[in-house]
């Protein structure tokens, strides 16, 4: 790739390519509260905080809720913000998730993602992150150590861009990614802080019609979240959905923008397809499991068997009109969850996988694959099986069993 | 108190105020209303003092004082505080 800006490779895992991504994207406040599988990113922070490597003022809370809510005072004052969390502790933030989504704040945070109790469990699957879907935070899962550093530093052009203003999870699975060594390609500070710029704060209207930066400011005084009535509370959430639909164009943009500079991209920003022009079987899921999948479906390829991999990178904003596009032509689709909606039929990703295919003219069969729970390992093999299981749906024309769990002891 | 509502493209995010809080009439809260007996009243002014919302209003001009039924929300804590029940409330 020829125009790039120079690199150099570092050894780094998940948590700390998250962590030296903030330090190089000019953060002004950090506030936050050590949770495993993320602590290693907090750590790493305040070590450049007590080095004097970053200008950054650190905020030790006493929780994950103070964390969260440090992040939002900050950000609303045009600071900009990064924090990160995992499983109890980001289910701990539940109620300033939507504030901070509400205030339009665009604080950054890297969830290790992890499984929530009971019973105990400190590993890896999106639990904390899905059941927080609705929180009206952007959702940018990656699949390794290098995608974490690239997208930790795009989520503060995406989430700060005048047309969106919201908050972005950046989700790094726990352990196989927070934990795991890698070697990774980063840029030198000065590109980096080029590339996210000065956080930019676009004009609001106030009630007496001045035009005034969207910020708290003493000199010129305004509310942010007050109370909103039936009268006009549902026209502010109907903002946010309208901020969500324009960050589908921003995550592409900054995607495309970042491939100029790096290199690197990953897929359109949105869905990152592989092998699925001409495929007939295809699987859909999230996260680092994808490179497992990739491998498996190289096999495939060798052996002449047409399959093809949807890696669903922006879970919010969904790309609904990408997906349909994406999934179109293919015959059967396995989507895979690595966590539960107790009673409703199926994991997230599938219900809204399959939400997108029922207004196809034609659609693929499709079915669901629960895995991984709690960090339970996913081999090859597995995934193998859920390719077979697809050709065997394309011969039947058929689905035998909507809802499947992979490596559970019957 | 009937204004045209704004539409969602209208208004600023975050629910920055789209209008002044003097602006909003929080009297339609209330269900009871406090109605003053003026042979009862001794113009002691605890009322005035003991509003929450600061809603009854000292009128120098007039040497009594006045309801304001666009923010009084109808707690009643006025006709319990009068020492001479002269406030009642009614519906």
């Amino acid at each position: 790739m020829k125009n790039v800006a120079k690199q150099e490779v570092l050894a780094l895992n998940g948590d700390e390519a998250a962590a030296y991504a903030a330090k190089q994207s000019d953060v002004d406040i950090v506030a936050a509260y050590p949770i495993t599988p993320q602590t290693i990113i907090v750590e790493k922070f305040s070590e450049y905080v007590a080095n004097g490597d970053v200008e950054t003022e650190f905020v030790c809370t006493e929780s994950e809720h103070s964390a969260l809510t440090a992040c939002l005072a900050a950000s609303v004052t045009g600071a900009r913000t990064f924090t990160a969390s995992a499983s109890a502790g980001l289910a701990l933030m539940h109620e300033m998730l939507f504030v901070t989504s509400g205030c339009r704040a665009p604080v950054v945070m890297a969830i290790a993602n992890r499984a929530l109790s009971a019973p105990l469990n400190i590993h890896g699957d999106h639990s904390d992150t899905m059941a927080e879907r609705d929180s009206g935070w952007i959702q940018i899962y990656v699949e390794n150590a290098q995608e974490v550093y690239d997208s930790v530093i795009q989520a503060f052009r995406i989430g700060e861009n005048a047309s969106v203003l919201l908050p972005v999870i950046v989700g790094l699975d726990g352990f196989t990614l927070s934990h795991s060594l890698e070697n990774v390609q980063v840029l030198s500070d000065d590109i980096v802080k080029k590339f996210v710029g000065t956080r930019q704060i676009p004009n609001v209207t106030t009630h007496e019609g001045k035009s005034v930066p969207f910020r708290l400011d003493p000199e010129k005084p305004m509310s942010m979240g007050p109370v909103a009535f039936p009268n006009y509370y549902f026209e502010f959430k109907r903002q946010q959905e309208e901020a969500m639909r324009n960050a589908l164009n921003v995550v592409q943009q900054v995607n495309a923008e970042y491939a100029q500079l790096t290199g690197r991209s990953y897929g359109d920003g949105l869905l990152d397809l592989y092998c699925l022009e001409d495929a007939e079987i295809a699987i859909a899921c999230l996260g680092s499991t994808a490179g497992t999948v990739k491998t498996v479906v190289d096999e495939l390829r060798e052996e002449g068997v047409k399959a093809g991999l949807l890696r669903i990178r922006t879970f919010r904003p969904f790309p609904v009109e990408e997906i349909a596009k994406a999934l179109g032509k293919v015959r059967a689709v396995a989507v895979m969850d690595k966590s539960m909606s107790f009673g409703g039929n199926g994991g997230p990703v599938f219900h809204e996988v399959r939400h997108v295919l029922y207004d196809l003219p034609t659609h693929p069969h499709i079915v669901n694959y629960v895995y991984g729970l709690g960090g339970r390992d996913t081999s090859p093999d597995q995934i193998r099986n859920i390719y077979r299981d697809l050709q065997k749906i394309v011969q039947a024309k058929r689905v035998e069993a909507l809802i499947n769990y992979v490596g559970l002891r019957e | 108190m009937t204004q045209k509502e704004k539409s969602w493209k209208e208004i600023s995010p975050a629910g920055v105020c789209w209008k002044s809080s003097t602006e909003f009439l929080t009297g339609d809260w209330k269900t009871y209303k406090p109605i003053r007996d003026i042979e009862k009243c001794t113009k002691c002014l605890l009322c005035v003092i003991f509003c929450p919302d600061g809603a009854i209003h000292w009128k120098p001009e007039k040497g009594d004082i006045e309801f304001d039924y666009n923010f009084c929300k109808g707690c009643g804590i006025c006709a319990n505080e009068c020492p001479t029940k002269a406030i009642e409330m009614k519906l």
